[in-house]
C-alpha cells in the first residue's frame, strides 16, 4: 500500500474541499478501497475520511412516499430492515446475495456504488488496463473473459460493474445525490455509470470532488412490492461476484402486467436497465411466452467480448425469464434462505445436499 | 482537519481494556493493530483482503473483517476480538459448542469463525435453520472442510444461549 496524506473531514463542505485535490480518494469502511490499496491497483495521495460525517448514515422515509438512504448506511442496515425488505424485495434480496456478512455490516451505500470492476485483468497490474493505466491497451480483450461483458462494451475495455444492490437499484429508478464544489445536483443512478467508450477510466459522471450523500428512491418504486425478486447466478451459491443477475419488478392490473421493470447486472460496466423488454411485457397477460419474448428483447444487442463469455447471451435470456416468473409468482414471505439462488426450493427443502 | 501521519493518538475499548495508542503510520489496519501492536495473535490474518473471514473481529458490536479497516478511522470503536470471550477458564458457549462439535482441524480459521458466529447469533436473522446459517457463515472459509461441525456448533451454541437466557429471565 502506498503512503497517504489521511484528512479527516468534519462536514460535507470540508470534504469536498479536501478532495477535489488530484488523485484523492473519499474513504467510508474502505472494503473495496483498501483491497485496491493493498493489491497496488489504487494508489491515492490523499485520503478523505467520510466515515464520521454527521447525517449520512439515516433512512428516511419521505412524506411523497420515497425512500431517502443516506450515504453511509450500511448494507446489513438497509438489508434487514423489515419494512424496507417488504417495500423494496428485490433491493433487500440483491443486497443480501452480495459479497459476505461481515462485508455488508461494514459497507456502505455510496461504496457500493462506487466500487470498481473485479476484472483480473484491472486487478493483476502486470496486465494491460485502459482503466488502470489509460492507453496501455486491455489484455482482456483477448485473455480469459469468461466474467466479461456482452453489451455496451468497447474495444478499450470490457469488464464488469460487480454490483447486486445497484442492479435493484436501477430497476427501481434510483436517483443519485450528489455534492460538490458546484453546489447540489441529482443524477438517475442508470446514467451515473459510465460505458467505457474510448476513456474506460472515467466511471461515473461525478466531477473532481463531488459526493454521494445519499440514493433515493421514487415513490413508485414501493409499487412492486407484491412482485420484485433478484435472482444471481454465480460459481457458487454464497460470496461470489454474479456470472449473470437480473432484477424483474411488476404491477398488475388485475389480470394483466401493469408495468415491469427488468435490469441485468454481469453483463455491462453498468448496471444495465433492460427498457426494450419491459416495454414487451406493458399490458401483457403473464406467462413463460411472453416472458422468453421479453427476455429476447433485454439481449437484443448483445455480443460477446471474447471467446469465452458467448454463453452469458443465453444464461442472461433464461436468468430474466425465471426472475420474471418467480417474480409473478409473488414475492415470498420471507426471504430464501439463499438470497437470489436460482437454485432456491421452497421453505424449508435444502438447495444442497 | 488533516492530521499529520507521522504519529496519530487514537483510543480503543478492546475486550473491555481502554487502549490508549499511537499509530506510526495512518495505513495501519485494525488487523495489524491487534497483532503487532498489541499482539493480541488469536485474531489471524488469512489472505488479508476480506476473502477468507479469518480476521473477523466484532467491532461496535458487529463482525467485520478487520483487514479491511484502517484503524485511524475508528478511534473510539470498541472491539471484541477471541481473547476476549473466556471468564477464566469459562469458555463462551460458542467456544464450547465448537470444541464439541469437532468444528476445526488445524484451528487457524477458527478464531475468525467463532467470533463470526458470535456476530451472526447477535444478528438474529438465521433462526434455527441450517442453511441460512451456512449462508450467514459464507464468509469464513475452512480449508480443512470442518463445516458440517461448525453449522452444528453454531446452532448449538445458539440454542444453548436461548436457554441461558430463558433460565435467567425466569430466575
Amino acid at each position: 500500500m502506498n503512503r497517504f496524506d489521511y484528512v479527516r473531514a468534519g462536514s460535507i463542505g470540508e470534504a469536498v474541499a479536501a478532495a477535489v485535490a488530484p488523485d484523492s480518494a473519499y474513504l467510508a469502511a474502505g472494503t473495496n478501497l483498501l483491497d485496491l490499496m493493498k493489491g497496488g491497483i489504487s494508489r491515492p495521495v490523499r485520503i478523505v475520511d467520510i466515515s464520521r460525517l454527521p447525517g449520512l448514515g439515516k433512512i428516511e422515509r419521505l412524506a411523497d412516499g420515497g425512500l431517502r438512504i443516506g450515504a453511509l448506511v450500511r448494507n446489513s442496515d438497509l438489508a434487514h430492515d423489515a419494512d424496507i425488505a417488504r417495500r423494496y424485495p428485490a433491493m433487500a434480496e440483491a443486497l443480501l446475495s452480495g459479497a459476505s456478512a461481515q462485508l455488508r455490516n461494514a459497507a456502505t451505500t455510496a461504496g457500493n456504488v462506487m466500487q470498481r470492476t473485479r476484472c483480473q485483468y484491472f486487478y493483476d497490474t502486470a496486465s494491460a488496463c485502459n482503466k488502470r493505466d489509460p492507453g496501455a491497451g486491455c489484455d482482456a480483450r483477448h485473455g480469459e473473459t469468461r466474467s466479461h461483458a456482452v453489451l455496451g462494451w468497447s474495444e478499450h475495455c470490457v469488464a464488469t460493474h460487480p454490483s447486486d444492490f445497484c442492479v435493484a437499484l436501477v430497476a427501481l429508478d434510483a436517483v443519485v445525490e450528489l455534492e460538490g464544489a458546484a453546489g447540489r445536483r441529482e443524477v438517475p443512478l442508470e446514467s451515473f455509470h459510465r460505458l467505457p467508450g474510448d476513456t474506460p477510466q472515467i466511471e461515473t459522471v461525478l466531477a473532481p470532488g463531488e459526493l454521494i450523500v445519499a440514493v433515493r428512491l421514487p415513490p413508485q418504486a414501493a409499487k412492486f412490492a407484491a412482485h420484485g425478486r433478484y435472482l444471481k447466478v454465480r460459481e457458487r451459491t454464497s460470496y461470489a461476484f454474479a456470472v449473470v443477475s437480473a432484477a424483474a419488478c411488476l404491477r398488475f392490473d388485475n389480470d394483466k402486467i401493469a408495468e415491469a421493470r427488468i435490469a441485468l447486472g454481469g453483463v455491462a460496466l453498468k448496471p444495465w436497465r433492460a427498457r426494450a423488454a419491459e416495454a414487451v411485457l406493458a399490458g401483457r397477460a403473464p406467462g413463460a411466452d411472453i416472458y422468453r419474448e421479453a427476455a429476447a428483447a433485454a439481449l437484443a444487442d448483445a455480443r460477446p467480448s471474447g471467446d469465452h463469455n458467448g454463453y452469458k447471451i443465453e444464461l442472461a435470456r433464461r436468468l430474466v425469464a425465471r426472475a420474471l416468473a418467480l417474480a409473478a409468482a409473488g414475492t415470498p414471505e420471507r426471504l430464501p434462505a439463499l438470497p437470489a439462488s436460482p437454485f432456491a426450493q421452497a421453505a424449508g427443502v435444502p438447495a444442497h445436499g | 482537519m488533516s492530521i499529520p501521519t507521522a504519529s496519530i493518538p487514537i483510543t480503543l475499548t478492546i475486550n473491555g481494556v481502554r487502549h490508549r495508542l499511537v499509530l506510526d503510520d495512518p495505513r495501519v489496519t485494525l488487523l495489524d493493530l491487534l497483532r503487532e501492536q498489541l499482539h493480541l495473535t488469536g485474531t489471524k490474518k488469512g489472505c488479508d483482503r476480506g476473502q477468507c473471514g479469518a480476521c473477523t473481529v466484532l467491532l461496535d458490536g458487529r463482525r467485520v473483517n478487520s483487514c479491511l479497516a484502517l484503524a485511524v478511522s475508528h478511534d473510539g470503536a470498541e472491539l471484541l476480538t477471541i481473547e476476549g470471550l473466556a471468564q477464566g477458564d469459562a469458555l463462551d458457549p460458542v467456544q464450547a459448542a465448537f470444541i464439541e462439535h469437532d468444528a476445526f482441524q488445524c484451528g487457524f480459521c477458527t478464531p475468525g469463525q467463532i467470533m463470526s458466529a458470535i456476530g451472526l447469533i447477535r444478528e438474529a436473522q438465521a433462526g434455527d435453520d441450517p442453511e441460512r446459517v451456512r449462508e450467514a457463515m459464507s464468509g469464513n472459509l475452512c480449508r480443512c472442510g470442518a463445516y458440517a461441525g461448525i453449522t452444528e456448533a453454531v446452532l448449538d451454541a445458539q440454542a444453548r444461549m436461548r436457554r441461558q437466557r430463558a433460565q435467567g429471565k425466569a430466575a
